[in-house]
């Protein structure tokens, strides 16, 4: 059995004066997002200086949203790819769900929670298909999946980490897109994401002494993750 | 976007209008900085600045005010009642992550060379412990919203990816409270709807005192 993604037995701080040291050095990486001018940053600031001079380039989103088949730039077919990396992770997560409803481990209102759980990770892999379909890409296919399912807390705490990946997997891709369109998509599922993962952090770590484990265990800012990161974690479910 | 197609006409409902970030992010020239280093591109750096910089500090200032209403209800109202369990933990602590935010933003906004807001006086229509979960509950769901509306407008890829590792925290902290007071976690189910700058301060003006 593969270990868990993310160590859920790694200690958190839990005190008050913890978190705010903890919390001083979260506000330190947000402004270092905010003011970093990484390579990758570059990119976005010539676009920017550019932006008047050119009337070519003056891509609306109505332009983008209402002509999105516009297929051969660069930003098209980066889109597409996170669409489609994002397709995979919700194929995960669909197969994953399917199996542990039929497994029947959980009853009653936390059977009823992860039942929804099973339909919106599904809906987001239709929404995706569309939206792929939409830009003139070729959705993939459904992944062969192999994944532990042994008991209810085994699959809880697997649950949270999976949905704490997806989420972290969206959060590293949002400033890659650039279609507004895409993005309000990914954005909207990004937050649903991260709301399961909330909601599996209660059950798997119930109790108001661990809040911050159970619920936000990045602290206050989410916690990106890069794609290769976030393919490797996934690799050991890949059958 | 059409929707005809749309096997989820929720995605219909994200859909953005007159957004000013396609308009230069659109052009595929993302390799520049690689191509002419970063050198090359520094002198453009500080024209970009100038001409995005509004749109994003504008954007930050309503997220700024949204974060000093949130930290302010945990900190101050949430102080004023009797809170007990899972409500006084969620409190402290969701409330000590608003106010993380509130400080990240003021510092966003200044760097790049905009004033941030000053905090409004709030008043909320609380008066126990059920009362404020509830309004706690429309308060995180209507900043998910918030952020998932604004986003797309978000100039700098920098800030955009600086909001969403907010959003992230407020959709939690949404999710959190929902269950507790017996409401879905997910209240529109597999997606989250954006709302406008209007529908958001027309439904958060009333708690502004």
């Amino acid at each position: 059995m593969p270990e868990p993604l993310i160590d859920p037995e790694a200690p958190q701080p839990m005190g008050i004066v913890e978190r705010l040291t903890r919390d001083d050095s979260e506000r330190k990486r947000f402004l270092k997002m905010v003011g970093g001018a990484g390579a990758a940053s570059f990119g976005a600031f010539v676009l920017a200086a550019c932006g008047s001079s050119s009337s070519s380039s003056k891509t609306t989103a109505t332009t983008a949203a209402t002509a999105p088949a516009k297929t051969g730039t660069a930003s098209a077919s980066g889109d597409l790819a996170i669409a489609n990396y994002a397709l995979t992770l919700e194929w995960l997560e669909t197969t994953f769900y399917e199996r542990v409803v039929s497994a029947g481990l959980f009853k009653g209102a936390v059977g009823s929670l992860i039942a929804d759980f099973a339909r919106q990770e599904a809906s987001h892999v239709q929404a995706l298909q569309a939206l792929i379909k939409q830009f003139g890409g070729k959705p993939v296919s459904r992944p062969k999946a192999t994944f532990p399912i042994d008991s209810a807390t085994q699959v809880a705490k697997l649950a949270y980490t999976v949905e704490n990946l997806g989420a972290a997997a969206y959060l590293g891709q949002a400033a890659n897109i650039q279609s507004p369109t895409v993005l309000a998509a990914a954005l909207s599922i990004h937050s649903v994401e991260a709301r399961h993962a909330a909601t599996l952090g209660t059950l798997v770590y119930p109790g108001a002494g661990q809040v911050n484990t159970a619920i936000t265990p990045d602290g206050a800012f989410g916690k990106p993750a890069d794609m290769a990161t976030v393919l490797a974690a996934v690799k050991p479910f890949l059958a | 976007m059409s929707t005809e197609n749309l096997v989820h006409p929720e995605l219909a409902g994200v859909e953005v209008h007159g957004m000013s970030r396609a308009s230069f992010i659109m052009r595929g020239a993302l390799a520049a900085g690689a191509v002419y280093g970063v050198g090359a591109v520094s002198p453009f750096v500080g024209s970009a600045l100038a001409q995005t910089s509004t749109g994003d500090v504008d954007i930050l200032n309503y997220a700024l005010t949204l974060e000093y209403l949130e930290t302010d209800f945990y900190q101050v109202k949430g102080a004023s009642l009797k809170l007990s369990g899972l409500a006084r933990a969620y409190a402290k602590d969701f409330g000590a992550e608003e106010a993380a935010h509130v400080a990240a933003i003021a510092e966003a906004i200044k760097d790049l060379g905009g004033t941030p807001v000053a905090m409004p006086k709030f008043s909320f229509p609380v008066t126990d412990q059920a009362s404020f979960l509830k309004l706690a509950s429309t308060v995180e769901n209507l900043g998910v919203s918030a952020y998932n509306g604004a986003a797309p407008m978000i100039s700098s890829k920098e800030v955009l990816g600086a909001a969403g590792t907010i959003v992230q925290v407020e959709a939690r902290h949404a999710a959190a409270i929902n269950l507790l007071i017996g409401l879905s976690p997910t209240p529109t189910q597999g997606f989250d709807v954006p709302k406008s700058k209007s529908q958001v301060l027309a439904a958060a003006t009333p708690l502004i005192a």
